[in-house]
């Protein structure tokens, strides 16, 4: 279904590619703590110089998959493959794997500089050739001129530099890192992503990154993995997951969106026709789905696909009418609620484009509302 | 300038730590280290597993197996030898059948007879169990007071709690001695006071028996109330008032029953080792007190009556093992709340 | 109300604290007290201390204690700090539950059990295997370990319970074998834990009477046996010029410990302080 906004942008995207060769294999692999199943059968494969988001709310798994990935669990079942080599029964001190901890996890006892070239001690390096390396790695992070301080003389930012340095430092197969920026303020965090992207694209290095911040997969990844309760529930570009959600729970969970119960009246490969009780008129959709015809079906319109005009638009379908119960003005676009007749409220988003708007449009005042048959995404329960 | 300053002279913390580090770095060099590493490495020990033998099997060595000889020697008949006890098991001739075995419940039925054993146990709890109240009730408001002092006095002061502690107890006993005699300062304090006109007896009696348990255990009973109270969030209390609790109503309501997991590992900390009280009680106490570690102390030392020693401390053991496994319950418990 | 709140917790404070304190002054202040009486002040006088110099009892007494007070405090600390990892790091094994009861019951078992135990337990050993001959430094030194150990492990326990884990995953994802993480992170960070559970030790061991009366042999009196024999006869002035030099050894290593700690958390304050402005 996605297939045209695939190959217009199908450049470097190895997934793509039926002869790449997946650098992590993941195969259906479950973690259970007692009762409790942290990671449910899951199976993914993850490309050379990805940067792969995992996505989810708390609970959802997304840490325990990284922590088997870094060998501090043992998946219960399943196997793990990094580069070809089965990693079972492999601790972490033997995995070409290095991780970047949520806390940062900087050894408080050592210096900024010591810290750093901890990982090259363990390998048996050779002094000078540590300080070189240590001194090349903080130069990278522009970190050089605290070589030695000890964390806790460093601030936020400066500490999670030292922990990316400290975890690049051995040039490891696979980075890991754990909510990277969550323990960031909101401007810094900004300029740490795109720092981070370029990092990550100057070094080569595949990244696997846990978040649960949707921006910030959005901004970093080249490919989401969306969990909920243990399983991947969907893998995509960010534009696919936010584009072509497969299921209710990625519409809700990415952005907001509208949603709307439906039932299959008309099924063509090129274009469906939808009938929801809470809108008036059928909703058309111009791409074929595959589900079986009498299924239940929803309906979801992201808020900004959504026009509001007072004048009644043309045609029978794809347009509803209410009565606007809410606005927020929230500087670069206007939120409206808008409580249509079947009792359902819309949520509606448009950019202020012009600082005068003519069409001034006010509260209880009736509006129509309209949106183009690419919008809407059928998705499943 | 500080920075550089500082670097040039770090500070006797740090320098220490540094120490400690390069001793440690010297440590993984040594052969000892090495040696021990390849040796159980051949006896197919892994590294884990020593770690966890050494502190396990002390314990079983030193801890529990003593107490199973304890339990066996207090089912012995007394005889005079060294040690003082008859073997359980006994070859009395050649063969196998000629194994006797002298299991002798005779030191329980004994203990059950003389009432002197039941009425020391009953007057154990109870010098216990007052001790402990009135340390509860010395040791919460210091606690607290403490807990809600600005952040700077807390540590301070909370150092002023466990420095007595520091120093020894048989001397801190032996203070006591010194307030409480006919012409000791509390005596002639009251006197100068004008409270009394005679000296009262105070030394070598039950009064003098809790003030010196109060004494010696308050600052257990202060560490754990403190350390609850100290973690309480106190908008719960800005809640209850401002929803129209008067200070007294909120501390009964809230603070009280939020600290009661202090208040029972206080109480715990204080009741169990004073059940078994010996040197308190001999120095403070009437010279014919029944405590019952006195007593256990009287038979082992003075009568060398092993067997009714041992059985007093089985007999004691039973009675305080339900309070032991309660406080290592809440202990776990707190152990691992710490972890989450 | 609200005015009568902080005069109610300066009086617990003052009431609190004078109980704690007011017996050990009383104790330096007769141990100056010319009079052999000791609740007549009959002048300022330090011959109490000159005595206990010349009484070689009380410093081989001393002597004897000190030194096992150290060994037990290092063996205390060594075998703690084991325990202490092996509950707080070592997830669930079979028998955990067994090494937690066997190193929270010594915290609270009566000295007279633990003492009579430990002795039956040495006369049978020396029944069976010969070892330990006899009874004196090696056995109060081998039952002060087992009563210390417990403290030791419950403060590794509880400062690795607060300590991030993911210091010791961070140095294992670099590299580092177990032994090494715990060689070069975890000890390193916990070594104020181990000082205290050190010292804590080493008081114990040093304020023992009961237990070291119970597993001590002829010829290895203890400094605390020795007082206890002493202070049974009644009040002497000697022992208060004792208490007194311990006390001040005391309170002289615990204000500067205290003071070095919090002149080293002012530092950090004010780095952490700097760190974050200058961000």
């Amino acid at each position: 279904m996605a297939s045209s906004v695939l190959e217009s942008a199908a450049i470097r995207q190895p997934w793509n590619d039926p002869r790449a060769e997946p650098y992590i294999r993941i195969e259906r692999v479950t973690k259970c703590f007692g009762e409790f199943v942290a990671v449910n059968d899951v199976s993914l494969n993850i490309y050379r110089t990805e940067l792969f988001c995992l996505l989810g709310g708390s609970g959802c798994g997304k840490t325990t998959l990284l922590r088997m990935l870094a060998g501090f669990e043992e998946p219960s079942s399943g196997k793990i493959f990094i580069d070809g080599i089965d990693m079972s029964g492999i601790p972490p001190y033997e995995r070409p794997v290095n991780m970047m901890f949520q806390s940062y996890a900087l050894f408080p006892h050592m210096t900024v500089e010591q810290n750093v070239g901890f990982g090259l001690k363990m390998e048996g390096k050779a002094k000078s050739e540590i300080a070189d390396r240590v001194a090349n790695m903080l130069k990278l992070v522009s970190m050089g001129e605290f070589s030695k301080r000890k964390p806790h003389q460093l601030s936020g930012g400066q500490r999670q530099r030292v922990a990316l340095a400290r975890a690049l430092i051995k040039q490891p197969k696979l980075l890991l890192l754990d909510e990277p920026l969550g323990a960031l303020d909101k401007k810094l965090r900004e300029r740490t992503q795109f720092e981070l992207v370029n990092l990550q694209e100057k070094l080569g290095v595949t990244f696997v990154v846990v978040t649960h911040d949707q921006e910030e997969a959005m901004t970093l990844a080249s490919r989401i993995g969306v969990m909920d309760q243990g399983r991947i529930v969907q893998v995509g570009t960010p534009k696919e997951i936010y584009e072509f959600p497969i299921s209710k729970f990625v519409a809700e969970f990415i952005g907001s969106v509208n949603l709307f119960e439906g039932r299959l009246i008309a099924d063509e490969p090129d274009h469906v026709r939808i009938a929801c009780p809470e809108l008036d008129r059928p909703v058309f959709v111009a791409h074929g789905i595959s589900s079986a015809p009498q299924a239940k079906l929803w309906v979801a319109i992201r808020p900004e696909k959504i026009q509001l005009s007072l004048k009644r638009p043309a045609g029978d379908e794809n347009w509803t009418r209410g009565i606007v119960k809410e606005i927020a003005y929230l500087g670069d676009l206007s939120v409206f609620l808008i409580l249509l007749d079947s009792g359902k409220t819309l949520r509606v988003t448009r950019p202020n484009m012009w600082r005068h708007d003519d069409e001034n449009i006010t509260w209880e005042q009736e509006v129509y509302l309209h949106w183009h048959d690419t919008s809407p995404v059928v998705v499943s329960a | 300038m500080t920075q550089h300053h500082r670097q040039a002279q770090p500070p006797q913390g740090e320098r220490l730590s540094a120490g400690v580090q390069l001793m440690l770095r010297a440590l993984q060099h040594l052969p000892p280290y090495r040696w021990t590493q390849a040796r159980l490495a051949r006896w197919g020990v892994r590294g884990r597993t020593a770690v966890v033998a050494l502190p396990y099997l002390w314990l079983l060595l030193f801890f529990l197996i003593p107490f199973v000889i304890v339990l066996k020697i207090s089912f012995s008949a007394t005889q005079l030898s060294m040690p003082p006890y008859q073997p359980l098991l006994q070859w009395t001739g050649e063969k196998l059948t000629s194994l006797r075995l002298n299991i002798n419940p005779g030191n329980y039925l004994y203990l059950w007879q003389d009432s002197l054993y039941g009425r020391a146990f009953v007057n154990s709890i109870q010098v216990a169990a007052v001790s402990t109240l009135i340390t509860l009730l010395i040791g919460y408001p210091l606690a607290y007071a403490i807990a809600r002092s600005s952040t700077k006095w807390r540590g301070v002061l909370m150092m002023m709690v466990i420095l007595p502690f520091w120093t020894s107890f048989l001397l801190r006993v032996y203070a006591w001695i010194g307030i409480l005699k006919n012409n000791g300062l509390l005596n002639n304090f009251l006197i100068w006071a004008g409270v009394i006109d005679e000296p009262v007896v105070m030394l070598q009696t039950n009064f003098a028996v809790y003030m010196g348990i109060v004494y010696s255990y308050l600052p257990f009973m202060v560490m754990p109330l403190y350390a609850n109270l100290e973690k309480m969030d106190l908008t719960l209390l800005e809640a209850a008032k401002d929803l129209g609790c008067r200070p007294m109503r909120a501390f009964f309501n809230i603070t009280l029953p939020l600290s009661m997991p202090g208040v029972v590992a206080g109480c715990m900390l204080v009741f169990i080792p004073a059940v078994g009280e010996f040197v308190i009680p001999s120095l403070l106490g009437p010279p014919d007190s029944l405590m019952i570690g006195k007593v256990l102390w009287t038979e082992f030392f003075n009568n060398r009556d092993w067997p009714v020693a041992s059985a007093v401390a089985i007999a004691l053991l039973i009675f305080l093992v339900v309070p032991i496994v309660y406080f290592q319950r809440a202990q776990a418990r707190t152990a691992q709340a710490g972890q989450a | 109300m609200k005015s009568q709140t902080p005069w109610f917790r300066l009086s617990s404070l003052v009431f609190g604290f004078a109980f704690l304190y007011i017996p050990i002054l009383s104790l330096i202040v007769y141990s100056f007290n010319k009079s052999k009486l000791v609740t007549v002040w009959g002048g300022f006088s330090t011959q109490w201390y000159g005595k206990l110099l010349e009484n070689d009892q009380i410093l081989d007494a001393a002597w004897l204690s000190l030194r096992i007070a150290t060994v037990n405090a290092t063996g205390a600390t060594i075998i703690g700090t084991f325990a202490g990892l092996v509950l707080a790091r070592f997830g669930q094994f079979r028998g955990r539950t067994m090494l937690s009861a066997m190193t929270t019951a010594p915290l609270v078992m009566p000295d007279v059990i633990t003492g009579l135990s430990l002795l039956l337990m040495f006369v049978a050993m020396e029944q069976a295997f010969g070892w330990p001959a006899g009874r004196g430094i090696t056995t109060i030194t081998i039952a002060h370990i087992t009563l210390t150990l417990s403290y030791v492990t419950v403060i590794v326990q509880s400062r690795l319970a607060t300590l991030d884990g993911s210091l010791e995953e961070a140095a294992m994802d670099l590299g580092a074998r177990p032994a090494r993480v715990f060689l070069l992170v975890t000890l390193p960070i916990i070594a104020p834990a181990l000082v205290s559970g050190w010292l804590l030790a080493f008081t114990i061991s040093l304020d023992d009477l009961v237990i070291a009366s119970f597993v001590s042999g002829p010829g290895s009196s203890t400094l605390p046996m020795l007082i206890y024999s002493k202070v049974r006869l009644g009040v002497s002035p000697d022992i208060n010029a004792l208490a007194t030099i311990m006390v001040g050894l005391v309170s002289l290593g615990v204000m500067i410990t205290g003071y070095l700690m919090f002149r080293r958390e002012r530092l950090r304050q004010r780095d952490m302080q700097l760190a974050s402005s200058a961000a």
